[in-house]
């Protein structure tokens, strides 16, 4: 990501903000004092990236407190662990200096943040109505029975997961599935089978 | 006029063109002109009539008038004004959103910092739904374009005016497209809807004034300062005006989305050779969602007669809503196609109200059931009787938006679903809803879903 602008954001836009708390979220210097904790009780050594971490004070810098930073590092987190890994929500309640249960509230309510690991290749099928009548259900069907698992399971190698979706906002090229950041849209058989045995073979 | 051959291109025209979501292109296609003649001989208040004037209504949904709302945001209050644009975009069977911020990211960018000027607004969001990642990195590009060139931050083009814009990305929610669950979103919270009032206008973010407008309505205001007010107007109808991006899905032959002059038949949208081109080989239609599941359902007939705009719909029953167009044809049950709507909202509920949460739940166990041959005689009225209570009884009208399915599918297609239910004298255990009702609590309970 470009770091263009980043001086600029600090303009008069953020000053009229009047009652903004940039200040009172952890600097470098406090997150370090309070990760250090979280990483003690959780035996975990959590760090970011020096690039994430240059993304992390962009956030910390421009979001108008600690509480609407939230959101953004924990998909950080996504990005560089894939999945909130046991002690990392510790790590981050303390790096952004807000209770833990906060944290949690946002872990638990958003379908995109993962407690658990959610496999190599996530398989997102979209089961609502437009994709259903295009036959999502075959492909659901179809995957289930080729990975052998249920909706909400991933196979013993930990390489796929299976979802059922709600709509992904593709319905007029349905069915289609979401997997990582990619949308795989007028999805047939033929064209899953050939999908898995292309991620099966590492690529 | 509703006449799509004299329609200008007002979303769509760098849809399809090479690199359109580069500053360079958009540019190169008369992009930020009217950014650029806005803040040099505008005032806010006047960009904001003029909005209010083109007659522009929310695309988000609701229909509501953009210059309208903007005018409820009270000035001078010493607090800042939030912008946060609605990209969201849940809605089953809307994808028109992504068209948009894939092709044309810069339109939105510019389309916002207009909205911003005209109330005096500094600081602006777009949430965009965290499925979309590719699209957030695309307006990210872009907005870090914008930056680059000084068509955002502290003084844009030179003017005076500053505006900082973030893009957020979202985690999987569709009430975080409801403007208060948006908001609550946006603060670091779970995306549960606030009663209202006080309005988002009054009290949003952070408790600051706040206001919410989707994507594809601030993507219509650079071409409404460019061309004028009497232009806008001079397209739809009188009060439907402009075009909208309608999303087509199901089995048509050319899905996608089409931006419309309102007021379009909706039968042209469909097999017009401009648009759908009609229904695949050897299926007939059925029925249409005209703006996405939310809305009541259209018979065959009712959806050759009625035009795209907020008022014919709204007179045949059904609504325009977010533009998504789901066409079911004769090869769909439509009990089964209700099943799969009512799942969603279980789904999505937010769990907040109990008639939503419960009435949600119920709604999706009765046609669960219905499906597995387990119906009861009664369910068609029980059904009824729970969608009574779900109706303006909620925070937000996620409720409301399950009972118009499940209300209009069951009034418009009830043999296919009396075909799955016994009659009373097949039973032997058979209880009439009525007679249940009057007995002692514990035999008063409905049936459950085993
Ligand atoms: C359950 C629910 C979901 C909604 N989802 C969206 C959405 O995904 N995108 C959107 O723009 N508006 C959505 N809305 C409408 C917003 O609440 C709001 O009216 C809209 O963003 C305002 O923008 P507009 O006036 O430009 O349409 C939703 C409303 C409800 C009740
Ligand atoms: S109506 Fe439903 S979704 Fe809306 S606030 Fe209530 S429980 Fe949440
Ligand atoms: S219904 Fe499947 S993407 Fe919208």
């Amino acid at each position: 990501m470009s770091e263009q602008g980043t001086t600029e954001a600090a303009g008069p836009g953020k000053g009229q903000a009047a009652g903004r708390a940039t200040a009172s979220i952890a600097g470098p210097a406090g997150a370090d004092a309070a990760g250090q904790t979280a990483r003690q009780t959780a035996g975990q050594p959590y760090a970011f990236t020096a690039e994430n971490e240059a993304k992390f004070q962009r956030i910390i810098q421009r979001y108008p407190d600690k509480f609407t930073a939230l959101m953004p590092t924990l998909w950080l987190c996504h990005d560089q662990w894939g999945w909130m890994r046991p002690g990392l929500p510790e790590w981050v309640a303390g790096r952004l200096d807000v209770p833990l249960v906060r944290v949690y509230e946002l872990l638990t309510f958003y379908t995109m943040f993962y407690l658990e690991n959610p496999g190599r290749y996530n398989l997102q099928v979209c089961r609502n109505v437009s994709c259903h009548l295009m036959g999502a259900r075959r492909i659901i069907d179809h995957l289930r029975a080729r990975l052998g698992v249920e909706p909400g399971q991933t196979d013993r190698e930990g390489l796929f997961r299976l979802e059922e979706a709600e709509c992904l906002g593709a319905c007029g090229y349905g069915p289609m599935m979401l997997v990582g950041k990619d949308y795989y849209e007028n999805l047939t058989i033929e064209r899953v089978d050939r999908l898995i045995e292309q991620w099966r073979r590492g690529g | 006029m509703a006449d799509s051959a004299r329609c200008p291109k007002i979303l769509t025209a760098n849809f399809g063109v090479t690199d359109s979501h580069t500053l360079a292109v958009y540019r190169s296609r008369g992009g930020f002109t009217a950014l650029a003649r806005a803040l040099s001989s505008m005032k806010p208040q006047q960009v904001l009539e003029e909005v209010k004037a083109s007659g522009l209504r929310g695309r988000g949904g609701a229909g509501f008038p953009a210059g309208v709302k903007w005018g409820f945001v009270p000035q001078g209050t010493g607090k800042p004004v939030y912008f946060l644009v609605n990209a969201d975009e849940s809605e089953p069977g809307t994808f028109k959103d992504r068209h948009i911020m894939d092709f044309d990211p810069h339109l939105m960018i510019e389309g916002t910092i207009l909205s911003c000027y005209a109330v005096n607004c500094h600081d602006a969001f777009v949430y965009i739904r965290g499925e979309y990642g590719w699209l957030v990195d695309r307006v990210q590009v872009a907005a870090d374009e914008a930056y680059a060139a000084a068509l955002l931050g502290p003084n844009i083009l030179g003017s005076g005016f500053g505006l900082e814009l973030i893009v957020h990305k979202g985690a999987g929610a569709y009430i975080c497209g409801e403007e208060t669950g948006l908001i609550n979103s946006l603060e670091g919270k779970k995306g549960q809807p606030r009663i209202k009032p006080p309005f988002p206008a009054v009290v949003g973010f952070l408790n600051c004034p706040t206001v919410v407008n989707n994507v594809e309505t601030v993507a219509a205001v650079p071409w409404i300062i460019n061309h004028g007010a009497p232009a806008y107007r001079a397209i739809g109808t009188e009060k439907s005006t402009g075009t909208k991006l309608m999303s087509l899905s199901g089995p048509v032959c050319r899905p996608g989305n089409y931006e419309i002059p309102l007021g379009l038949p909706l039968r042209e949208l469909i097999f017009g050779p401009e648009y759908g081109r009609g229904l695949l080989p050897g299926i007939e239609l059925k029925a249409v969602i005209p703006g996405g599941s939310s809305v009541p359902v259209l018979t065959a007939q009712e959806a050759m007669e009625v035009n795209l705009d907020y008022e014919s719909l709204a007179a045949k029953g059904s609504m325009l809503g977010s533009g998504g167009c789901i066409v079911i044809g004769d090869d769909a049950n439509m009990v089964d196609v209700l099943r799969v709507i009512l799942q969603f909202y279980h789904h999505e509920s937010c769990g907040q109200c109990t008639p939503c949460r419960e009435g949600t739940g119920w709604l999706d166990a009765l046609l669960e059931r219905m499906l597995d041959g387990q119906g009861r005689p009664d369910d068609l009225q029980l059904i009824e009787r729970i969608c009574a209570g779900m109706i303006g009884t909620t925070i937000c009208v996620l409720s409301d938006a399950a009972v118009m399915p499940a209300r209009s599918f069951i009034a418009k297609f009830r043999s296919e679903f009396e075909a799955l239910l016994p009659k009373g004298d097949e039973l032997e255990d058979y209880v009439p809803l009525a007679v249940q009702a009057e007995l002692p609590r514990s035999w008063a309970e409905p049936a459950s879903a085993d």
